[in-house]
């Protein structure tokens, strides 16, 4: 097994320190930094992803293998051009307005991360003002929405027609996910797209991302 | 702490004895056998060869408990231990002796091709510990049907089996069949491979056949389940302690015969009492009234010293459906928490007239979950807490934390497909299957992925004569053809 397979495989058992190891090693055996990140480490998060659309993975091995990635992502850092990882999209994130409950939120964070895209997460409590402005300030194509209180649903729907008021409809995308959304309401309000979980989130992204 | 439940306290339970014992001492009991009425006999009890009573005397039940074992192992058919049957250890086992299975739907007579599924099904249950003869195959002369579904069990799966012979002559061929697995009678009482179930019948009298088969059980030291079936109110007094005094006399009875036979065999102290409803004139086994009955008697058979089982976590449903469910999980969860040792339940639907494989499936995922529930809970690392609140606060979650690692599995079982577990919208995108729909998916996958026994080419084909021996008895000339 080659050093990027092996990253690879550490990657997906979770395994953080053999990652940080094998990248040091790749690192000191002159392979490129560009290389590393996508032959070894992003190629090995998306297998990851893919086990866990299938159901083959569950949540604790998703999350184990980002921590993994970081700490290969961190050693790389310095070396890329810019001291930038180059990521495949931008997106804002945050918990619907008066909702507190961000755990979901986190995992489509972090989910999101491992996949690829740089995430501007915005926290609890945003309002439809923060996260559009949030958007267009980073110049993210997608804005997620979060809610798990069914009083806070319907301030995801400020959030949809605030981007249609400022005519970024097409430009900035909106995804929505949480425990009593479903696809049904998501429609209803607008939004772009419907996350029933967190894998179905990172999917759904990368289709409005266009990646 | 394990948890249990218990519905007699110790005076009530030690009144019910002693009446039953009263009963069998003055009332007797009727024995429609020679040798087994001359074995009693012989042993100091009057009898009556007119009536064929039997009057036991306290001595004779005092020293029919004097070497009853408090419990027994089993092993399958490579000889590996599987149960434990002591203390309040539970282990299941799927119903037996239905004589109609449920195929998708439509409920018909079973044959060679399904009980062949059915083997290979038990084979793949993790909480189905044992194979039980759980149907009549209708395709063999029914002379030889008892020992046919012995002969495809000990053929296409490895696991112990709960049977029972139909008549006298039947138990010679089940037990050959057994000696050729095992390979010597010595090896056969070292690691018993079934569990014969022996019925008397109500009220306190036993026929010549079933008296009979609790005789050579016991002195091959194969294993006897007795299966006492009080009816409260219409076989048995229709109160519950009143059906308990006659489950424990018929009980009683059969443990003395026992015995007797073979002081120190094996046995389970079981059941299959009901209540009778009088509105249907059926016997619900699903009933709460029969499930106290089971854990009940269970009580008082741990009480002499003896392993119990119940067949019980079961529905009278006709279907795949809601009652289906409650019925059978209520059922395993009682007599998990009665601690009932044997429990042959899953699978059986219709008073015992039905198997489903698809339910046997969906109760596989019953006994998990209430195989979990009576390991109870434990604490694990759980003191002192400040260090595992600091990292859920610092972490916000704590889905990888090593707490969480170490103790996942240990602490959450997880269920098989059949149980659905999905958010509405993953539900929909698997397909929105039904649980009839993900049961027979499930049955399909496990059938298809069926590991063939370890059992020997050479024994096999030993086992092939003997039973194409017994057909031929019977008028057929071949067994029926299977598809490995």
């Amino acid at each position: 097994m080659d050093v990027m397979q092996e990253i690879g495989s550490s990657l997906r058992n979770g395994d953080a320190k053999k990652v940080a190891e094998l990248v040091q090693q790749a690192i000191d055996d002159g392979v490129p930094a560009e290389e590393i990140l996508n032959n070894g480490l992003m190629s090995g998060m998306k297998v990851v992803g893919v086990l866990f659309r299938d159901h083959e993975i569950f949540l604790p091995e998703v999350l184990l293998a980002a921590r993994a990635m970081t700490a290969g992502v961190d050693l790389l850092k310095p070396l890329l051009a810019g001291g930038d990882v180059p990521t495949i999209g931008k997106v804002v994130i945050g918990t619907a307005k008066g909702d507190l409950h961000d755990i979901g939120k986190n995992l489509v964070g972090i989910m999101l991360k491992g996949a690829g895209f740089e995430v501007v997460d915005l926290g609890n409590d945003v309002t439809a003002e923060r996260f559009v402005d949030a958007a267009l300030d980073s110049g993210a194509k997608v804005i997620g929405i979060s809610a798990l209180l069914t009083t806070t649903m319907s301030s995801m729907k400020d959030v949809v027609d605030l981007v249609r008021e400022r005519g970024l409809d097409g430009e900035i995308r909106t995804i929505v996910g949480g425990a009593p959304v479903s696809k049904d309401f998501a429609d209803e309000i607008g939004a772009d797209a419907y996350g029933y979980d967190a894998a179905s989130a990172v999917e759904q992204v990368k289709a409005l991302a266009g990646v | 702490m394990r948890p249990k439940v218990t519905f007699l306290d110790e005076d009530l339970k030690i009144k019910i004895i002693d009446e039953a014992r009263h009963l069998l001492c003055t009332l007797g009991v009727e024995i429609h056998n020679t040798r087994v009425l001359g074995l009693l006999g012989d042993h100091g009890a009057e009898v009556d060869p007119v009536t064929q009573h039997v009057r036991l005397t306290d001595n004779l039940i005092d020293l029919a408990l004097s070497t009853v074992p408090s419990g027994f192992k089993l092993y399958d058919v490579a000889g590996r231990q599987t149960h434990d049957l002591s203390g309040d250890n539970v282990h299941f086992t799927p119903s037996s002796a239905a004589i109609n299975i449920l195929d998708n739907g439509t409920i018909r007579k079973p044959l060679t091709a399904d009980y062949v599924n059915f083997a290979k099904l038990v084979s793949g249950l993790p909480h189905i510990h044992a194979q039980s003869t759980a149907f009549i195959p209708a395709d063999v002369p029914e002379e030889i049907s008892d020992s046919y579904r012995l002969f495809l069990s000990l053929l296409y799966c490895e696991k112990p089996v709960v049977t029972g012979a139909f008549t006298i002559e039947a138990f010679d061929v089940m037990r050959d069949l057994q000696l050729a697995v095992r390979g010597s009678a010595e090896e056969l009482r070292a690691k018993p491979l079934t569990i014969f179930s022996c019925c008397p019948t109500a009220p306190i009298k036993w026929s010549e056949t079933t008296s009979q088969n609790v005789v050579d059980c016991a002195r091959m030291g194969i294993p006897v389940e007795f299966i006492s079936m009080p009816l409260a109110g219409f076989m048995a007094p229709v109160t519950i302690v009143g059906s308990l005094i006659q489950h424990t006399a018929e009980t009683l009875s059969g443990v003395v015969i026992n015995q007797l036979a073979g002081p120190g065999a094996p046995v389970l102290y079981g059941g299959a009492p009901a209540i009778f409803d009088i509105r249907y004139e059926t016997t619900p086994m699903g009933a709460v009234e029969t499930e106290m009955l089971d854990c009940a008697y269970s009580e008082i058979g741990k009480h002499l010293g003896m392993p119990t089982q119940a067949y019980t976590g079961f529905s009278d449903a006709k279907q795949l459906d809601a009652q289906a469910g409650f019925e059978t999980a209520m059922g395993a969860t009682l007599a998990a928490l009665a601690g009932i040792n044997s429990i042959s339940g899953p699978g059986m639907l219709d008073f015992i007239t039905c198997q489903s494989l698809e339910k046997l499936v969906l109760d596989n995922e019953i006994c998990g979950q209430t195989l979990r529930m009576v390991r109870g809970v434990e604490p694990r690392e759980d003191f002192p807490s400040t260090p595992i609140f600091e990292e859920l606060i610092r972490d916000k979650h704590l889905l990888i934390a090593d707490h969480t690692r170490r103790h996942l599995r240990d602490e959450i079982t997880f269920p098989g497909p059949v149980i659905d577990r999905a958010n509405s919208s993953r539900w929909l995108e698997d397909g929105g299957l039904s649980l009839h729909d993900r049961a027979a998916k499930e049955v399909e996958r496990l059938i298809a992925s069926h590991t063939p026994s370890c059992l020997p080419a050479e024994v096999r084909s030993e086992m092939e004569g003997m039973m194409t021996a017994e057909a031929r008895r019977f008028g057929m000339d071949n067994l029926p053809g299977r598809s490995e």
